[in-house]
C-alpha cells in the first residue's frame, strides 16, 4: 500500500530527522572528546534558545503579533521552577522525578501569566502591541529584580522590599535574594534533557500548527475580519496560541534556569526578548525548523567569535550588528532579492546546460 | 516640601523625555517604524559633546552645536543605508534592522570610548532658582530642560503646520503614495524626519547628560525604550501628545521612585502605559483609525 506522506508532515519528519542527527553528532563529538569546553558550555543554552525561539515564532509566525516579552515569560519559568526545586530537593532526591515537575510548573506559571496579559493586551496590534509586552517583560524583570522570598517551618514568605522584612524563623533560608536572584537551583540541566524537550516541543508546535486550532489561528492572521466573520472566536484562539508560546518560554527558563547555580532577573531584559525575535525573523517568520536552526549558529557565532582571537574579541558584537542590518536588507529587500533569485536561477541554468552537455558527450 | 522638590524632578526629567519622545514620534508618524536606534543617538549625541569639551576644549554651547549637526548627518545616514532600502518590506523587517542598528552605534561607542562611563560635564551655565526662602532650589539642568522642551514643541508644531516642508511631513504621514501623486519627494521628506528627530535626539542627549551626569554606551538605551512609552502613552504621531506622555512619564517615574519603591519604579512606568493603552488603545492625544475590510 502506497501512502502519500502531506507535505506538512513531511517538513516535521524532516525536521525531527536533522535535529536527531545533531543530536547524535554533537553527542559523537563529545564522546570522543572533540567538543571544546566552550562548545560543552553552550549545548543547553543552544536548546533553551532554541525553544524559545520556535515557541516564539508561533505567535510572531503562526499568529502575525510581534510580542517583545517571551524574556518575561522565561524568567517566570524559571524563577518559579527554581523555587520548586529548591524547595524540594531535600525531599524528591531523585533529579529525574523532579526537574519535569520543576519545568512542568515553570511552564504552567509563563502560561498563566501569558493568558492573563493576554486577556487585555491582545486586543491591542501591530506596534503597540509590541510594545506593551516589551513593557509586560520589563515589569516582570523589575518585580523579580525586586522580590525576596525565603521559606521556614511556617511555609513561603513573601517580600517586596528587603530581606529582614521576611520575619524568617531560625531555620529560615533565603531563596530569592532581591537584586541577587536565585542561587542554589540544583544543575538538573544536561544536553540529553533539553535536547528531549526540545523535541517533544517541536511537536507540539508542528502539531498545533497543523491542527484544526493552528488553521483557526492562521486565518486570523490573514485575515482577522474575516476570520470573525465566519464565526471564529478571535480572543479564543489569540490566547491559545500567546499561552502556548507562554507555556514553551517557561519551559525553556525553566531549563535555563536549572543550568546556573546562581541567576538574576537582571539576565531577562528586553535584549533577551529582542534577541530571541532576532532568532525567529532570521530562522524565517513562520518556519520553526529555521528559528530552531538561527537560535543555535546566532548563539555560536558571538562565542566563536570570542575565541578566534583576542582582535576579534572587541569587534565581534560590532560584526554581529552588521551581520544583521546585512542579512534583513538583503532578505528583505525586493530588488536585491530578486537579484539573487535572478542570478541563482541563471546558475541553475547553466549548471543544467552542462548536465545535459555531459550526457550529450556521453 | 520634598513633594514639589520631587515634582520639578519629575518635570525635570519628563521634558527631556519629551524631547526624545518628539523625535519617536515625528519617525513613527512618517516613517511608520519604531526607531529602536533613537536612543542611542542620543548616547551618540552625548559623546560629541563631551568629546568636543574635553578632548578640543570647545565652548559648551559650540560643542551641543556640533553635537546637533553631528547627529542631523548620522540619522540621515542611518536612513540612508539601513531603513531606505526596506521601505516596502514587513514592518517586522525594519524593527530588526533598527536593532541592529542600535547594536552597531552601541557596540561602536563601547570599542572607541570603552567600557568605563565617563562623567559628563553639565553644557549648562544659567543660575539657579531659588524660592520661598531657599526652601526649593531649581537647578539650572531643570530650568534648561523645561524651557527647551517647551521652546522645541512650539517651534515644531508651528513647522509641521505652517512650513512647506512640514506640511509635506503631514500629508506623507497621512498616505504615502496619495503625497508621492501630489507631487511630494516622499523619500526627501523622510529623510529630513530622521534628520529633525537626530538633531533632537542630540539636544536631549545634552539636556539627559547635565541632568545625570554619567555617560556610557548603554545611557541612551532606556531613557530612549521610556520616551517612546511616553510618546505612545500621549498618542504617537501627535506632536503635543509626545510633550504631555513624557511629562506624565516623567513624573510618575520620580514620584513612584520617592515614594513607592525605588526599584519598581520603572515596573510602576511600564504598567500606567499598559492602563491607559488597555482603556484608550490610541493613547491621550492619538486618533482613532477605522479599519475597513
Amino acid at each position: 500500500m502506497k501512502h502519500r506522506i502531506k507535505p506538512a508532515t513531511r517538513k516535521s519528519f524532516i525536521t525531527y530527522a536533522i535535529m536527531i542527527a545533531a543530536f547524535i553528532f554533537v553527542e559523537i563529538l563529545v564522546s570522543t572528546g572533540n567538543a571544546s569546553n566552550m562548545f560543552q558550555g553552550l549545548l543547553v543554552p543552544f536548546c533553551v534558545y532554541s525553544i524559545s525561539a520556535a515557541a516564539l515564532n508561533l505567535t510572531v509566525g503562526i499568529l502575525g503579533e510581534l510580542s517583545l516579552g517571551q524574556a518575561g515569560f522565561m524568567c517566570i519559568g524559571a524563577y518559579s521552577s527554581a523555587i520548586f526545586s529548591v524547595c524540594t530537593k531535600d525531599t524528591i532526591t531523585q533529579a529525574w522525578i523532579r526537574f519535569p515537575i520543576a519545568m512542568l510548573i515553570g511552564g504552567i506559571f509563563a502560561a498563566l501569566f501569558g493568558v492573563l496579559i493576554g486577556i487585555p493586551v491582545l486586543r491591542l496590534r501591530g506596534d503597540y502591541l509590541a510594545i506593551v509586552t516589551l513593557a509586560f517583560g520589563e515589569i516582570i524583570k523589575n518585580v523579580f529584580a525586586a522580590l525576596y522570598v525565603g521559606y521556614d517551618s511556617n511555609g513561603l514568605h513573601f517580600s517586596l522590599t528587603s530581606q529582614g522584612d521576611l520575619n524568617l524563623a531560625p531555620d529560615g533560608k533565603m531563596l530569592i535574594n532581591g537584586a541577587l536572584g536565585i542561587s542554589g537551583t540544583p544543575k538538573d540541566s544536561t544536553f540529553v534533557i533539553g535536547f528531549i524537550v526540545l523535541m517533544i516541543s517541536l511537536v507540539i508546535l508542528y502539531n498545533f500548527t497543523n491542527s484544526r486550532t493552528g488553521r483557526a489561528v492562521m486565518s486570523v492572521r490573514d485575515n482577522r475580519i474575516a476570520a470573525e466573520s465566519i464565526g471564529l472566536n478571535i480572543t479564543k484562539y489569540k490566547l491559545i496560541t500567546f499561552g502556548l508560546t507562554a507555556f514553551l518560554g517557561g519551559v525553556a527558563g525553566a531549563l535555563f534556569s536549572h543550568n546556573l547555580s546562581a541567576l538574576q532577573a537582571s539576565k531577562f531584559d528586553y535584549n533577551l526578548s529582542i534577541l530571541i525575535l532576532v532568532f525567529v525573523v532570521l530562522g524565517g517568520i513562520g518556519n520553526i525548523r529555521g528559528s530552531v536552526i538561527a537560535a543555535i549558529v546566532l548563539t555560536y557565532i558571538p562565542e566563536a567569535l570570542r575565541k578566534a582571537g583576542s582582535n576579534l574579541t572587541n569587534y565581534r558584537m560590532l560584526i554581529y550588528s552588521i551581520i544583521l542590518i546585512i542579512m534583513m536588507i538583503f532578505t528583505s529587500n525586493a530588488k536585491i532579492r530578486g537579484f539573487f533569485t535572478a542570478s541563482f536561477m541563471r546558475l541553475k541554468g547553466i549548471v543544467f546546460k552542462n548536465k545535459s552537455a555531459v550526457k550529450e558527450g556521453e | 516640601m520634598a513633594f514639589l522638590d520631587n515634582l520639578i524632578n519629575g518635570i525635570s526629567l519628563g521634558s527631556i523625555y519629551a524631547v526624545i519622545a518628539l523625535g519617536y514620534t515625528l519617525v513613527y508618524g512618517i516613517a511608520k517604524m519604531l526607531n529602536f536606534a533613537h536612543g542611542d543617538v542620543i548616547m551618540v549625541g552625548g559623546y560629541v559633546i563631551f568629546t568636543a569639551m574635553t578632548s578640543m576644549k570647545l565652548n559648551a554651547y559650540l560643542s551641543v552645536l556640533i553635537a546637533i549637526l553631528a547627529c542631523t548627518v548620522l540619522g540621515i545616514i542611518i536612513e540612508k543605508v539601513a531603513y531606505k532600502p526596506l521601505r516596502q518590506a514587513t514592518s517586522l523587517a525594519v524593527l530588526i534592522t533598527a536593532i541592529g542598528v542600535s547594536y552597531f552605534l552601541q557596540n561602536m561607542a563601547l570599542l572607541i570610548f570603552g567600557e568605563k562611563p565617563v562623567t559628563f560635564t553639565s553644557v549648562i551655565d544659567i543660575p539657579k532658582i531659588t524660592l520661598f526662602d531657599g526652601q526649593i532650589v531649581i537647578k539650572s539642568e531643570t530650568t534648561a530642560a523645561i524651557v527647551v522642551s517647551v521652546l522645541i514643541v512650539v517651534g515644531l508644531s508651528l513647522f509641521v503646520n505652517k512650513t512647506k516642508s512640514g506640511r509635506a511631513m503631514l500629508a506623507v504621514s497621512e498616505d504615502k503614495d496619495a503625497a508621492q501623486l501630489m507631487g511630494i519627494n516622499v523619500n526627501r521628506t523622510i529623510s529630513l524626519t530622521f534628520a529633525i528627530g537626530s538633531g533632537l535626539a542630540a539636544i536631549a542627549g545634552a539636556l539627559l547628560c547635565s541632568t545625570y551626569p554619567v555617560l556610557s554606551n548603554t545611557t541612551g538605551a532606556m531613557p530612549g525604550i521610556k520616551a517612546f512609552v511616553a510618546a505612545v502613552f500621549g498618542g504617537i504621531g501627535s506632536i503635543p501628545g509626545a510633550m504631555i506622555g513624557g511629562l506624565l512619564i516623567g513624573v510618575i517615574e520620580i514620584l513612584g521612585r520617592a515614594y513607592i519603591s525605588p526599584q519598581l519604579a520603572d515596573a510602576i512606568v511600564f504598567a500606567v502605559l499598559i492602563v491607559v493603552l488597555i482603556v484608550k488603545p490610541t493613547g491621550i492625544l492619538g486618533k482613532k483609525v477605522n479599519e475597513k475590510v
